[in-house]
């Protein structure tokens, strides 16, 4: 029977790029409430492998099962992912030229309403509601989707995405890359507001940085397309005074006893 | 916050198409129609019929000779040109003896046609003026009195000339005269319907006019003519839409435009061409710009077979400004050769042309551009932008700019691009819950944005529903 706080599992996930594995066998159980952060140097695999979750057609899970809230995540299209929970905040968010904020969001609120007219007779009012939070001009509604953003504005139009669509499960991709200390305090805010004891998040990063705003109960580090190591919060700071290269010796050493 | 005037299209929620929306037929009843064929003998029925001076009789001779005379254009789709086959076309149809000024007397059937199509809704709801032409005549006219009041003619051409016949004739085929092209010469000799608008000086019609052009019956050819003069510092926004019913045989439209814009006068032309897919709409659009004068092109074109056309305004006094912004949308089976042209021909005058093309499904749409500045348009100003979007691997879209410039400090940007619908944006916006066709809907609409956003809503909607279902494939 399912465990209903299970809300994401993955079983020895391979993931391939144009023919290359980059990801050799994960696992992972995120449960009801709680945060976890993947970390790992640059090319470690960890946002191939937010991308495949999220199914972009780019990357392909060659073995393993990966479930959201017990149900078969490997046999959905990207749409039905997105419908059936799963949120990835895009390291490198696209432009869409002349669609705006507001009406992007109003389809995607609407995808998933289910025919619930509340859902979007509210849009406007949830949408000013998350502006404040976030810290956005209201002129942000009808701007075009990225269109002349900042890397900053960037980011935080993902985490108002976030909040406004409401996953049960927030894959988050280098969210904190390239942000100042000010913006990473807003959208660490957001991130935070959006958490609760029903959903589940996990942070994808290179820097512990951003841990400081959003603590995780748990850390996996990354390494050559497999975790290494997992720990709780202080795993983080280890790596952030010790650097990725002892634990690369570590796992080094290990695999040669 | 501040809403977008244009809604995002609700996806998905229409299963219409065009042979129910648009395609319909009412039976072929009419009160006179001409042979098949064009000949002396047609031209000489059409303009007796209308009562015509003895000049406007004279000039039909002299285009159809012209017509007659001139070979097809050796540019453009010269396959589709070749394969018309124009004694097979009715050039006349008069479907009702006279015009109505009301609804309730217009027979039940071309009524409910103009019902199905929206228009007598959006009469009442934002227009100041509306003509409704099927087959060859006018039909259904009205304009509102208090416009009537403050010296704005708006009549059909035909009324235009038998009530303003100084007017029409001091400016009529002056900007397009009948030997401009062969397909100009055609509406010459055989032209029927259209508008005529007049501005008074300094007056501003606040609300659109509307014309809606209709073709019902198979075979048929449409050749409505239309001239409006705004006179100095006045204002007028005019609005064309057209449909057909679907038949297996061609058929052919092709108007003349002319516009004068005098002294400080602004007129603004908007265009929603949605003609079924067996039609050739061959159009031959001007402009005259006199000093400080606007014209502005907004030209849609969503249906016909082959489609060529070029609005054009020619910037004749210092100052005068002119714009055209199109959208064309190439489906299977068609071709969209559509373009602009700006002549510049006096100080400080600048013009932006923005054209945004979509191709689909083996459709192919071209690009067609002349910018030309003479040497005494010093200082002026010249923006060209081409945008091109790929749908898919199958379609075609080319561009053909030409610019000639002899002037002095003369300001140009020009830029042309083509893109496809990039699987990474596909991604994004599936994964946030729009299905696949949703995302590239949503992609085309925001492509065609900066056109949508210049029409009054009411058009911007229809518009978005037309792309909807272009995109759905289902147009017939």
């Amino acid at each position: 029977m399912h465990d209903s706080d299970l809300l994401f599992s993955m079983r020895d996930v391979h993931v391939e790029v144009e023919g290359k594995e980059v990801v050799k066998g994960v696992s992972l159980d995120i449960r009801r409430g709680e945060k976890h952060a993947i970390m790992g140097p640059n090319g470690s695999g960890k946002s191939s492998l937010a991308n495949a979750l999220a199914g972009h057609p780019a990357y392909s899970i060659t073995s393993g099962t990966a479930l959201i809230a017990g149900r078969d995540l490997l046999q959905m299209d990207a749409t039905e992912r997105s419908l059936a929970g799963l949120f990835l905040a895009f390291q490198y968010p696209l432009a869409i030229p002349g669609v705006t904020v507001a009406n992007f969001l109003r389809a995607a609120v609407k995808a998933r309403s289910n025919g619930d007219e509340s859902v979007i007779k509210d849009f406007r009012k949830t949408i000013k509601a998350n502006f404040k939070l976030l810290e956005i001009d209201d002129s942000f509604a009808t701007r075009y989707l990225n269109e002349g953003f900042s890397g900053g504005e960037k980011k935080r139009l993902e985490i108002l995405q976030m909040l406004m669509l409401k996953p049960l499960v927030a894959i988050l991709d280098e969210t904190d890359s390239g942000l100042d200390i000010d913006a990473l305090k807003v959208v660490s805010k957001g991130i935070n507001y959006s958490a609760s004891s029903d959903n589940s998040i996990l942070l994808v990063t290179h820097y512990q940085r951003i841990l400081d705003y959003v603590r995780p109960n748990y850390v996996h580090v990354m390494m050559d397309g497999r975790f290494v190591r997992s720990g709780g919060p202080e795993l983080a700071l280890q790596l952030e005074s010790e650097g990725y290269d002892r634990i690369r010796e570590e796992t080094a050493a290990k695999v040669e006893v | 916050m501040s809403e977008p005037a244009v809604k995002n299209i609700e996806v998905a929620t229409i299963g219409d198409d065009y042979a129910t929306k648009y395609g319909f037929k009412d039976p072929e009843e009419y009160f006179l129609r001409a042979k098949k064929g064009i000949d002396h003998e047609v031209v000489e029925m059409i303009s007796r019929l209308k009562n015509e001076p003895e000049w406007m009789r004279q000039f039909r001779h002299d285009a159809l000779d012209i017509f007659l005379s001139k070979p097809m254009p050796k540019w453009g789709n010269t396959r589709l040109l070749n394969s018309i086959k124009f004694d097979d076309i009715y050039y006349y149809i008069k479907p009702l003896e006279n015009q109505k000024r009301n609804w309730d007397d217009v027979p039940a059937n071309i009524k409910n046609t103009f019902e199905k199509l929206g228009i007598p809704e959006a009469e009442q709801k934002f227009l100041a003026g509306v003509s409704a032409q099927y087959e060859s005549e006018v039909v259904y006219h009205s304009f509102k009195e208090e416009l009537k009041n403050q010296g704005i003619i708006f009549l059909d051409m035909d009324s235009g000339l038998r009530e303003h016949s100084d007017i029409v004739r001091k400016y009529f085929a002056t900007v397009i005269p009948a030997a401009d092209n062969k397909f100009s010469a055609l509406n010459s000799a055989v032209w029927s319907g259209g508008s005529f608008i007049y501005v008074p000086p300094g007056v501003d019609v606040k609300i659109p006019l509307q014309a809606y052009f209709r073709i019902n019956a198979e075979n048929m050819g449409q050749f409505e003519r239309t001239l409006i003069i705004a006179d100095k510092g006045s204002r007028v926004h005019y609005i064309e839409g057209c449909t057909a019913p679907i038949y297996t045989t061609d058929s052919l439209h092709s108007a003349v435009v002319e516009l004068i814009a005098l002294d400080g006068a602004y007129i603004r032309y908007t265009t929603i061409q949605n003609w079924s897919h067996n039609l050739f709409n061959l159009v031959t659009k001007r402009a005259v710009a006199h000093k400080n004068a606007t014209v502005e092109w907004v030209d849609g074109n969503i249906g016909s077979k082959l489609t060529m056309k070029y609005p054009c305004v020619y910037l004749v006094g210092e100052g005068a400004k002119g714009e055209i912004l199109s959208v064309a949308f190439a489906g299977d089976g068609q071709h969209q050769d559509a373009g602009a042209k700006v002549i510049h021909a006096a100080p400080n005058t600048s013009s932006r042309v923005t054209s945004k093309s979509i191709s689909k499904a083996g459709g192919r749409a071209s690009y067609r551009g002349l910018v030309k500045v003479h040497k005494n348009a010093v200082n002026s100003k010249v923006s060209v932008e081409c945008d091109a979007l790929l749908i898919d691997g199958a379609s075609r879209t080319d561009t053909y700019p030409t610019m000639e410039i002899d002037a002095d400090r003369v300001r140009i940007e020009h830029e042309a691009r083509v893109s496809k619908v990039a699987e990474e944006q596909l991604f994004y916006l599936t994964s946030r819950g729009l299905t696949e066709d949703e995302a590239r809907l949503m992609i085309v609409n925001g492509f065609i944005e900066p056109f949508t956003k210049e029409l009054p809503m009411e058009y911007a909607v229809e518009l978005n529903r037309l792309v909807q279902l272009e995109m759905e494939g289902s147009v017939g």
